[in-house]
């Protein structure tokens, strides 16, 4: 379904991506893992065309995606994209956010008066309905909670009918319960409409757990191709080089799962947290 | 610094005495200017004060306002409110299309971006007095040239503010909606309006209620409206009516200002 070949990005001298090849199968989950700056969201965002790849080649179902209008329409329709902050319009209704999934597919004079077909609207009801979130369609959407609004962005990518799907951490600021639930809803996407998922995740176990193949990068490359049951504490020091956070000390990860010590991890003050464990060091 | 284990007590750098000279060098240049100033605008009490009597001459002769008079003033004052009305939609019609392009985060390059900025400097740079006598001459005297005017000036005005409300809003919809392959248009109504409609309007009634105050003296240039019988009254030494023609005029700006910042306050707190 997608292929992406020997795909760089560089910005100015810094080189984000390098060399990167990966294939995806229709319907198929893949997890992308990797720290931050790694250059998983640079990789989703090259394959529909947010950033323009600097060298290499990406194919979806087949077609080489090209940057100029016509490529751009065609990739965009094809690949829906879900974010991190969800990116839903915060004043518009559920419904509405949902149906901006079909502005690609639509005449675009009759969608600036927010005239859309009757199916389309239907199509968009039904998205909802496999989120579980038919009953908030007529409410805007700011009035939800995070969680909620993250369905709400995973409809308008099913809306989208598209052949894959991009998750740029979709559960990056969600709670792990919250997680899990949306977490599902991505793979079922996948399971019942043969779509394919490339899913950027920076929780091991959440990978573990929903990956049918895991790729790890770091530095802009591909280090780590497998299942998800390979990941073992060598595979993640190559993906986490210099040490996960929660491996520095070792007889805290010993004590607490990565799950727990995940969140601290990612709390502002985890620059003061390594001062003070240098501070204790010397 | 103070420090107490690792903490340092962070403070504005204590001036001390090694740094006085130069806030009296500061202090002398401000005076310096003023100075300067002063004689080229010639300010000068005793001026003032021998113009007292003058003063209080001519605000007697105002006393008491001329109420019959009001009869008269009710066309004026209404076409005033007419022209507010006209100036302020034609600046919003005038000001729509040029704003999404001299919005650095929508416009589709840089060239188009700075140049619509200069559009809108210019617009908003000359002031609406010139304006309209610019507008007097070209289509002679009448209501009109006045929301011309107004209509001109406003764009200007309105386009930066729309232009800045598009460049505050949240970026990751305007993203989304790109990635999901909409066009420019379409991202512009179904991301960007429905986050800036609230500020728009806010800025479109005090804009309404600013033009009403300038309707208001654009008579004075010929462009209608009730300060054209301001300075006709003046003209003919009837400072009766004159004070009659003020008094409505405050009453008008009164009324717009009460109205607009209620209604104001009333959409804002409709958006939360």
């Amino acid at each position: 379904m997608i292929e992406i070949r020997n795909l760089t990005k560089r910005y100015g001298d810094f080189v984000a991506l390098n060399d990167v090849s990966l294939t995806a199968k229709p319907g198929e989950f893949v997890v992308i893992l990797g720290a931050s700056g790694a250059g998983k969201s640079t990789l989703l965002r090259c394959i529909n065309h947010l950033a323009e790849p600097s060298g290499g080649e990406i194919r979806v179902d087949g077609e080489v995606s090209r940057g100029d209008r016509a490529g751009l329409r065609k990739v965009r329709r094809d690949v829906a994209m879900i974010f991190q902050h969800y990116n839903v319009v915060p004043r518009l209704s559920v419904l509405k956010n949902v149906l901006t999934g079909r502005l690609g597919s639509m005449p675009a004079v009759l969608s600036w008066f927010q005239w859309f077909p009757r199916e389309d609207i239907a199509a968009a009801r039904e998205c909802l309905r496999r989120v579980e979130m038919e009953h908030k369609a007529d409410v805007r959407t700011d009035t939800l909670s995070g969680g909620q609004k993250q369905r709400v962005g995973i409809a308008r990518a099913l809306a989208q009918r598209p052949k894959v799907i991009l998750a740029d951490e979709p559960v990056a600021s969600l709670d792990p319960k919250t997680s899990r639930k949306v977490l599902r809803y991505l793979q079922q996407a996948s399971l019942e409409s043969g779509i394919t998922v490339i899913c950027n995740l920076h929780q091991v176990d959440y990978a573990r757990e929903f990956g049918q193949r895991v790729i790890g990068v770091a530095g802009g490359r591909i280090v780590f191709e497998g299942g998800p049951d390979e990941l073992t504490e060598e595979v993640l020091q190559r993906i986490y080089p210099g040490g996960m956070e929660d491996t520095l000390p070792v007889a805290a990860a010993a004590v607490s799962p990565p799950a727990a010590s995940a969140p601290v991890a990612s709390l502002p003050v985890a620059g003061h947290r390594l001062d003070n464990l240098a501070l204790e060091q010397t | 610094m103070i420090s107490i284990g690792r903490y340092n007590l962070l403070v504005a750098k204590s001036s001390g005495n090694d740094g006085w000279w130069k806030y009296v060098a500061a202090f002398a240049a401000a005076v310096a200017v003023f100075y300067w100033a002063a004689i080229g605008s010639q300010i000068s009490a005793t001026e003032l004060l021998k113009g007292m009597p003058w003063i209080a001459d001519f605000l007697g002769r105002m006393l008491p306002p001329h109420w019959e008079f009001m009869q008269q003033l009710v066309k004026p004052a209404i076409e005033t409110v007419q022209i507010a009305l006209w100036g302020t939609l034609l600046a919003f019609i005038l000001a729509v299309p040029v704003c999404f392009l001299a919005a650095r985060n929508i416009s589709p390059n840089l060239v188009v971006f700075h140049f619509m900025r200069q559009v809108l400097n210019i617009a908003r740079g000359i002031n609406e007095i010139i304006l309209a006598l610019i507008f007097v001459a070209a289509v002679g005297l009448g209501p009109f040239p006045g929301v011309l005017a107004l209509g001109l000036h406003g764009a200007g005005m309105l386009g930066k503010f729309f232009a800045e409300s598009i460049e505050d809003i949240d970026q990751g919809p305007i993203e989304a909606l790109r990635s999901t392959g909409a066009g420019p248009i379409q991202i512009i109504i179904f991301g960007v309006l429905p986050q800036v409609v609230t500020s728009w309007i806010a800025v479109l009634l005090y804009r309404f209620e600013t033009n009403l105050r300038q309707a208001t003296v654009l008579g004075m240039v010929g462009a209608g409206g009730i300060g054209f019988e301001l300075v006709g009254s003046m003209k003919l030494f009837q400072y009766q009516d004159t004070a009659t023609c003020i008094l409505v005029i405050v009453a008008m700006v009164m009324a717009a200002d009460y109205i607009s910042s209620k209604l104001r306050a009333w959409i804002q707190q409709g958006a939360r």
